[in-house]
């Protein structure tokens, strides 16, 4: 028997409760006591009063009104049900969202003598964003509007227009009257013109085996067991696909690499093992992987990022705010986050994207987060279990907000840009050149240090990886030689503007196009790493000079290739005669005194 | 090679509870399962040490004891932890208010703050812990079925219903301030029907008197009270000898026995699946009021 999570939602008073308890009652679910126990209140029109099965807490008993998410549970000779049941008044998205975010399928609640209204719009806004794919839209107290088709087939056409605009995929639209019972569990005799399923036989029979996502394996590690010394066994839950003995896996961030050694299922040894099954599994290779690294396959990862973009809902009185750190929590990982940016503030009922600087209570936006430690994510839509975070307060730990993420957001550029022009700070390009071996690579990567330190943005190209990353199949001729150092000065220069120092490692053996690039940007500074070619062979760090004297590889800069050096560099470092270190010195002393550095 | 991926109710409310388990392993400094020797109790069991296999269940369990437990539940409860190599603690309130209390007291809700709710918050102080696991279901009693899954009580115990934290996915929100502790419900979404076929398809042995048997008992405020040491005939009780079994367990005098003819698990299951009467009927302590539990539980009863 399988097991559908379904949440129904709607706006206050559209019986939401007694198209419940009507539920149950005529699939005889109820037991008597409880029975009982309705049959001495009071009657309406005739009928129990059925919602008091569902209504549970004093304070709302009280007050007639459902306070919280509640969980009902029923199953039929089809399937096992659990009712995620959402309140429709104040907290409604708070209230929505959780339970939301569980479900697979929805009933959202319509009353017919009112249409629909702004409450019912958030509620499909809502699945719309927590992607529940099955919709089923109810539309009730039909016995007040005398059964009428005409009116069912107008709040039908109201519905259809506004989910145009939302990403829905199945709905489907039931009149129902709950307090008679027609279209609940019996058909009724009042609604013949309607031919489609009751609101049991529709969740009897969706089929939602499509949200399951078996393809993407992802563990992320909740708990290490140590039986004895020797062993570990890294357990959590499989939160996306499929996993097998002796698949070669990837621990993320770390990038450690093993295979998967023995799996247990509870406690049963297994081959294999499967989304959503709770597993432990050894590694072939003894891994110290901690709680919150992700497990996965090594051709098929996550993404990893500190910087992401997301919808959030938030939950708190106290609203979202721009200058605080709040706790994080995704899948097992706990971190914190700090607000970037927010883009902006849904208006739900006409879904405008309006301007804000925070979100208050029950608001949904558009944010740019940043995590203090890197997550692994795939988006929401591909996702949920590895694409949904929770926000805590720090001090009160409450769960202020939930989130979706959308996507990595690569490193604020056009903020950048205001920040270092707010500091009087713009962007320059670092460009190395020298032979293979000189030293570039090294130096490159101490200055990025450097500016990292001094927190400002930079991004170092370097000619090995650029060549790998980019793979156009560029050869070393001089024509494909001089294409790629115009790729990379392009690039470079389209960064330098944004704000950020741009530092580059590649031999680009050609002056003339050096000479191009530091006319086209005043800020390019040309940085001979000057080292002898002796000195270059006998570190022969690549093996490349080798292979070059040999014969092997032709167009060897330095052998085989010319290297036209700088007449008239901004910096030289005689990486010969210097260190690391002094070479650094020398390039943020020419900065500072150029005024490109104000630290 | 194709494969079939698919996966019960039973299976994924299993992995779903495991979840819960080791999320409070990992998570809390100190944490406790609270082991009330029940049919859930004996569930939660189970899924605690498949959480842990191939290693040990890492927290002990704690009963606490109001000295009018079944005689067959101390014995099982000896003898199952000892078997599965838990660490067990007891504890008992013996202060004079909760030694005074009589049997036939059992059902109010002086002798459950006495006897289960007092013990219970003391030993979370005695002990420091910081999370402490429960059987509780959703599915028994309406106000649990709006409780989180993480449940954070305050200094005192308390449970605020209206003040919950949202719990989303299965993102559970593990953070505690000062002084609070959190109770924590693996069991949330299971119901009797689901632990029944949970503990025939796992073979998990349970306490004797869940079993139909002939018992003498007598009939008091409509429920079936069994005779032994803690209830006695009083003058005019007719002493019954009835074939019934019990459908949930508790303090001798305030658990009725239901008639029933299950004497074994696939007949419970069967039983069960079909019933016409919730589960607690037979327990005095929802009865006291409509919204007892409720106010128990704000008390802090588990």
């Amino acid at each position: 028997m399988d097991l559908l999570t379904f949440v129904t939602a709607g706006s206050v008073d559209d019986g939401k409760s007694t198209l419940i308890g009507r539920l149950l009652y005529d699939s005889d679910k109820l037991f008597e006591d409880q029975i009982e126990a309705v049959k001495k209140a009071d009657k309406i029109d005739g009928e129990l009063d059925f919602s008091l099965f569902t209504d549970g807490l004093t304070a709302e008993r009280e007050q007639k009104i459902t306070i919280d998410v509640a969980y009902r549970y029923f199953s039929t000779e089809k399937r096992r049900f659990i009712i995620a049941d959402v309140p429709g008044h104040e907290q409604y998205t708070k209230n929505m969202a959780t339970g939301a975010s569980k479900a697979q399928a929805a009933l959202i609640l319509v009353d017919a003598t009112k249409g629909l209204l702004p409450q019912t719009k958030r509620h499909l806004f809502i699945a719309s964003l927590f992607r529940i794919d099955h919709l089923a839209i109810v539309i009730n107290k039909m016995d007040a509007v005398d059964y009428s088709q005409d009116i069912f087939e107008d709040i039908r056409k109201q519905c259809l227009e506004f989910i145009e605009k939302l990403n829905l995929v199945d709905i489907q639209f039931i009149p129902v009257s709950s307090l008679k019972g027609d279209m609940v569990v019996r058909r009724g005799e009042k609604m013949l013109w309607y031919e489609g399923r009751t609101v049991l036989s529709y969740l009897e029979n969706v089929e939602f085996s499509g949200s399951r996502n078996l393809i993407d394996f992802r563990f992320p590690v909740q708990y290490v067991i140590r039986p004895n010394q020797n062993e570990r066994y890294y357990a959590g839950n499989i939160q996306s696909g499929v996993i097998r003995t002796g698949e070669e896996v990837i621990a993320l961030p770390s990038g450690r690499k093993s295979k998967v050694n023995k799996i247990f299922v509870g406690d049963q040894e297994r081959k294999i093992a499967f989304n959503p099954e709770a597993a432990a599994f050894s590694l072939t290779d003894h891994l110290d992987i901690s709680k919150g690294e992700m497990i996965a396959r090594v051709n098929n990862i996550p993404e990893k990022a500190n910087y992401f973009n997301a919808m959030i809902c938030w939950f708190s009185e106290e609203s979202f705010d721009k200058s605080k750190r709040y706790g994080f929590k995704h899948t097992t990982n706990d971190t914190h986050c700090f607000v970037e940016n927010i883009f902006y503030r849904l208006n739900i009922e006409n879904l405008h994207r309006e301007n804000a600087d925070s979100l208050n209570f029950n608001e949904i936006g558009k944010v740019c987060l940043k995590t203090q430690k890197p997550i692994m994510f795939d988006p929401y839509v591909k996702n949920k279990n590895t694409g949904s975070f929770i926000i805590i307060d720090e001090l009160t730990k409450n769960t202020v907000g939930a989130g979706v993420i959308i996507e990595k957001a690569e490193k604020n550029l056009e903020k950048n840009f205001q920040q270092n022009a707010s500091k009087g700070q713009s962007g320059a390009i670092l460009w190395l050149t020298g032979l293979s071996g000189s030293g570039k690579t090294t130096v490159a990567k101490k200055l990025a240090e450097k500016l990292q330190e001094f927190g400002l943005p930079y991004e170092h190209l370097d000619g090995d990886e650029f060549r790998k990353d980019l793979n156009i199949g560029l050869s070393f001729s001089e024509s494909d030689r001089i294409k790629n150092i115009e790729i990379a000065g392009y690039v470079a220069d389209k960064l330098a503007k944004h704000g950020i120092f741009v530092i580059t490692s590649f031999i680009s053996p050609y002056r003339s196009q050096r000479e191009k690039m530091k006319e086209r940007n005043p800020d390019f500074i040309e940085i001979f790493i000057n080292a002898s070619l002796e000195n270059c062979i006998k570190r022969d760090i690549k093996g490349w000079y080798k292979k070059a004297q040999l014969g092997e590889v032709t167009d060897f800069t330095g052998i085989s290739h010319p290297y036209e050096e700088p007449l008239n560099p901004d910096i030289v470092l005689q990486t010969d005669t210097t260190t690391v270190e002094e070479c650094v010195d020398k390039v943020v002393e020419y900065l500072k005194n150029r005024g490109l550095l104000n630290v | 090679m194709l494969e079939n991926y698919d996966i019960d109710h039973l299976r994924q409310l299993e992995a779903e509870s495991i979840k819960i388990i080791r999320e409070v392993a990992a998570n809390f400094q100190n944490p406790v399962l609270l082991y009330s020797i029940g049919k859930d109790s004996s569930t939660i069991l189970k899924l605690a040490q498949k959480a842990f296999f191939p290693g040990k269940i890492p927290f002990p369990l704690m009963h606490i004891d109001t000295g009018y437990k079944f005689r067959e539940m101390i014995e099982f409860r000896d003898y199952y932890v000892n078997k599965i190599e838990a660490k067990l603690i007891v504890e008992k309130n013996m202060s004079p208010e909760a030694l005074g209390l009589k049997p036939q007291e059992a059902h109010t809700d002086y002798y459950i703050y006495h006897k289960k709710t007092k013990p219970l918050l003391d030993a979370i102080k005695k002990y420091n812990f910081d999370a402490a696991i429960g059987g509780a279901r959703r599915e028994e009693e309406k106000s649990r079925a709006k409780e989180r899954i993480f449940s954070v009580r305050d200094e005192m115990g308390v449970w605020d219903p209206k003040n919950q934290r949202p719990e989303l996915w299965s993102v559970y929100n593990t953070s505690l301030n000062d002084g609070q502790t959190m109770r924590v419900f693996p069991l949330s979404n299971w119901t009797e029907t689901d632990i029944w076929a949970y503990i025939m398809l796992e073979k998990i042995e349970v306490v004797p008197l869940y079993f139909a048997q002939k018992r003498k008992v007598v009939k008091r405020n409509g429920v079936l009270i069994r005779l032994d040491e803690f209830n006695q005939a009083s003058d005019g009780e007719e002493v019954l000898e009835v074939v019934c079994r019990y459908r949930t367990l508790g303090c001798s005098p305030s658990t009725g026995a239901v008639v029933s003819n299950a004497t074994t698990v696939e007949e419970i299951l069967q039983e069960v699946s079909v019933a016409k009467k919730s589960e607690r009927e037979n327990r005095a302590i929802d009865y006291t009021s409509e919204s007892s539990m409720e106010n128990k539980k704000k008390e802090g009863y588990f």
